[in-house]
């Protein structure tokens, strides 16, 4: 047995932030199902947000104004002082990310250079051209190899421990060994990130399946606003990467194919730089109204931007472009779609980051604090998981200092090792069933159909039932390869299991909140109702599935009004 | 598109002899990358198939393999580019495999690690930012491209004859925090760097540049490396850089 006092559970940007801000004293771990560097974070593109004024046109800008824009871009779902929060500590952290070496773009005078974003009221996202996630994760990263931090690379955590309300730490399988491990920890922060690959069409990397938050929920946790999902308006057809918000930032235009700007029709004001949530639907109308190309995308144009811009602001989205699509946007429009992108919702935490489960803590895209509420604005994830992140690690570490380690661990530990691996064992006995990359494919059609952009009770109750046979399928799914090590079909195999739950969260989630709020759009109920639902969803695990309660939003500073951009 | 072969190198240090490479027949769709051709072929062929992968978009650096005798990312290379009806796919060289593509990437780590890869600023961090021209900044976009894919370690000569040489990736790492007006780094920091398995070990032979699927030019970044320690030691030229 592995004994730490703190274990961080992911290598992105919020478990390698939290990982940087625990106590040094403390004996301190990062597990990670693939080397940190290979976490989504690295593919986030147009920049992290900050109200530092340096744009000549973001001179009046503050924090205040930010954590207005936040809310706002909330639909008011947010909870108003974690929102500022964020944004209060999203100045001294860019100066911070500075000095620890990420090479931002720079303004005229040297200062950290900052773009228009949506949902923004002025230009305050800092950038590295269009490679922010790349240079924020491997920046942080070089900071842990500085003070040595110790990573298990290439463990996948199979279960989290927790026992009359207290965590005891987990259970991982270490690829590389082919072994089943038990860690024991005082405080364990989960940094797991999103579930995109839930969704047929994700902008997501293959290894977003969000198990971490489907283990904690099944561990005892809360799941927290789940049914928000965001889809990302501009995603490359038909591999769905995603093509960057900056590329509207910049001046790109949505057109649609009768050659027109058809966000005149949806935000006037803010046109292509309305929030994720108004253009992704906007262009999904465009489409259905037969408006779109092929039945299928919309153009984002950025010929008018030049070839020095794009080159200079835009590298990354050129080469994505040429490289998977066979286009450079210099001479061709991009045909985009929307995918799905972001979790608003998750893991159940307050602004320390702490969950109701004692030394169980949670940061970044699998946490909810809620900061983002029913939509999150562009380069505020990236703000999230630097300082949540960070949040985390000094709350864990707190509260690593503050109690004692609980007795009796060791013995569940070993307990819980020993049952997974004879579930793995019976698992691997049965001789035929269902392949477990066919029900992960039959999973993902089912959520994209019932519950993607637009979303219905009937469409909803029909994907819960399909969700119930393939709960049915899973118990007689095997495993065909006989192998011990990098068998990635029994990461699969436990994961599954963990997703079923979070989609049912989902599905269930959408369901009760029979209202329409930023990213939940019911075609049945198309109006937002602040009397009844302006209120948390939280959903705890039980064997006859989740069970809903309910949580008024902290609402003091901005008062609910009715979004118009 | 019509049925391809896929040759897959296949090897389980466990239990096979030695590594040996399986035939499968594939029907890829037409804009399929050989990644997603991989994928297939595991979930509807032999679920057992190991290959490292994440992102899917060039960026986070898992997937780089040998496709067609090419060092490739496999998510990024469409197989409709690739010639003939026999596609040929074996894991990174210079490395240990631990299973079928997957290899032991634990010596580019560590190479990684030996040249101090982190910037090493004077002072606390200064209340409103450094300030840094633009210009400076751009010199160092060249390098932060990098995604650590290994196929420049995997494809370097020098590496092969001694795989104590740090290899192209950490040294354009090195050279990265070398151009960056903020770091400060003292001499002592080079001294791995200053070493016959450092900077000078290398052949110039420029594989590197030729592998490198992000255009990096690594082989820049050893030359820079190279004039670096040649322009300290001219400016200190009794003082030991050890």
């Amino acid at each position: 047995m592995l004994t730490h006092d703190l274990l961080i559970v992911g290598g992105g940007l919020a478990g390698l932030s939290a990982a940087l801000s625990a106590d040094p004293g403390l004996k301190v771990a990062v597990v990670s199902k693939v080397y940190p560097l290979r976490s989504h974070s690295v593919a986030a593109q147009g920049g992290i947000n900050a109200a530092l004024g340096n744009n000549p046109d973001g001179r009046d800008d503050s924090w205040e104004k930010h954590a207005f824009d936040t809310v706002k871009g909330s639909d008011y779902l947010a909870d108003q002082r974690a929102a500022e929060i964020l944004c209060q500590k999203a100045i001294p952290a860019m100066y911070e990310l500075d000095h620890w070496g990420v090479p931002f773009s720079r303004t005229d005078e040297g200062k950290i250079a900052q773009r228009p974003f949506g949902g923004a009221g002025f230009p305050r996202t800092c950038y590295a051209a269009d490679r922010t996630g790349q240079v924020l994760l491997h920046t942080l990263f070089e900071q842990c190899v500085r003070r040595g931090v110790t990573f298990y690379d290439e463990w996948l955590v199979t279960s989290l421990v927790i026992r009359d309300g207290t965590c005891l730490g987990l259970i991982a399988y270490d690829l590389a060994a082919g072994k089943i491990m038990s860690l024991r920890a005082q405080a364990v922060i989960f940094a797991t990130g999103g579930y995109g690959r839930v969704f047929q069409r994700s902008t997501n990397a293959y290894i977003n399946l969000g198990s971490g938050i489907g283990m904690a929920y099944r561990a005892g946790v809360p799941l927290k606003d789940m049914e928000f999902v965001q889809f990302h308006p501009t995603c490359l057809y038909p591999k769905n990467i995603l093509i960057t918000e900056a590329a509207r930032g910049e001046g790109g235009y949505l057109v649609n194919n009768q050659g027109r700007r058809f966000m005149a029709d949806y935000a006037p004001t803010a046109m292509e730089l309305a929030p994720r949530d108004i253009v992704a639907r906007a262009i999904q109308t465009e489409v259905a109204k037969g408006n779109g190309f092929d039945n299928e995308y919309v153009h984002l144009d950025l010929r008018h931007l030049g070839r020095e811009k794009i080159h200079k602001r835009l590298p990354g989205i050129q080469e994505i472009c040429i490289h998977f699509a066979g286009l450079d946007p210099v001479d061709t429009p991009i045909p985009i779609q929307p995918a799905q992108h972001y979790s608003m919702g998750g893991i159940d935490v307050d602004a320390t980051c702490a969950s109701p489960v004692a030394g169980f803590f949670a940061a970044g895209e699998c946490s909810c604090v809620s900061v983002h509420g029913a939509n999150r604005l562009g380069g505020n994830s990236l703000l999230e998981a630097v300082v949540f992140g960070k949040i985390a690690g000094e709350t864990a570490s707190r509260y690593v200092r503050g109690s004692a380690a609980p007795a009796a661990a060791e013995r569940e530990l070993l307990g819980e090792a020993q049952r997974t691996v004879d579930r793995l064992v019976r698992i691997r006995n049965r001789q035929a069933g269902e392949n477990i990359w066919q029900l992960l494919n039959r999973l993902k059609i089912l959520m994209s159909r019932s519950a993607g952009i637009f979303r219905d009770g009937k469409a909803l109750r029909a994907g819960l039932e399909e969700l119930a046979e393939l709960r049915e399928a899973y118990r007689r799914a095997f495993i065909v390869g006989t192998c011990v090590r990098y068998c990635q079909e029994l990461v699969v195999m436990v994961e599954f299991d963990y997703m079923m739950d979070l989609a049912e969260v989902i599905l269930r989630g959408a369901l009760e909140r029979d209202e329409t709020r930023g990213s939940h759009f019911r075609t049945d109920f198309p109006k937002r109702d602040d009397e009844r639902w302006l209120r948390h969803t939280l959903a705890g695990w039980t064997e006859r599935g989740p069970e809903f309660t309910f949580r008024t939003v902290n609402v003091d500073k901005y008062k609910p009004q009715e979004r118009k951009y | 598109m019509i049925a391809m072969t896929f040759r897959i190198l296949r090897y389980d240090p466990l239990r096979d002899a030695g590594p040996h490479f399986q035939a499968f027949r594939h029907e890829p769709k037409p804009m399929d990358t050989v990644l997603e051709a991989l994928k297939d072929i595991r979930d509807q062929q032999d679920p057992s198939l190991s290959f490292r992968y994440s992102c899917r978009e060039a960026v986070c650096g898992s997937c780089a393999m040998v496709i067609n005798g090419r060092f490739a990312l496999a998510c990024r290379t469409m197989v409709a580019s690739l010639p003939g009806e026999i596609c040929t796919i074996e894991p990174l060289p210079n490395l240990e495999i631990q299973k079928d593509l997957i290899v032991d990437l634990e010596p580019f780590w560590k190479a990684y690690r030996d040249v101090q890869p982190y910037l090493q600023p004077e002072g606390e961090t200064p209340p409103d930012g450094h300030r840094v021209e633009e210009r400076d900044m751009e010199t160092v976009f060249q390098y932060i491209t990098c995604i650590l894919c290994a196929s420049c370690y995997s494809a370097c000569p020098v590496v092969t004859r001694d795989p104590r040489y740090l290899g192209p990736a950490a040294l354009a790492k090195l050279y990265r925090f070398l151009k960056d007006p903020r770091d400060k780094r003292p001499d002592a920091a080079l001294a791995r760097a200053d070493s016959p398995t450092g900077a000078w070990g290398c052949d110039n032979v420029y594989r590197c540049n030729e592998v490198c699927p992000k255009d990096v030019r690594p082989a820049d970044g050893i030359g820079g490396v190279r004039w670096a320690l040649i322009r300290r030691r001219l400016m200190h030229p009794f003082r030991r850089m050890t």
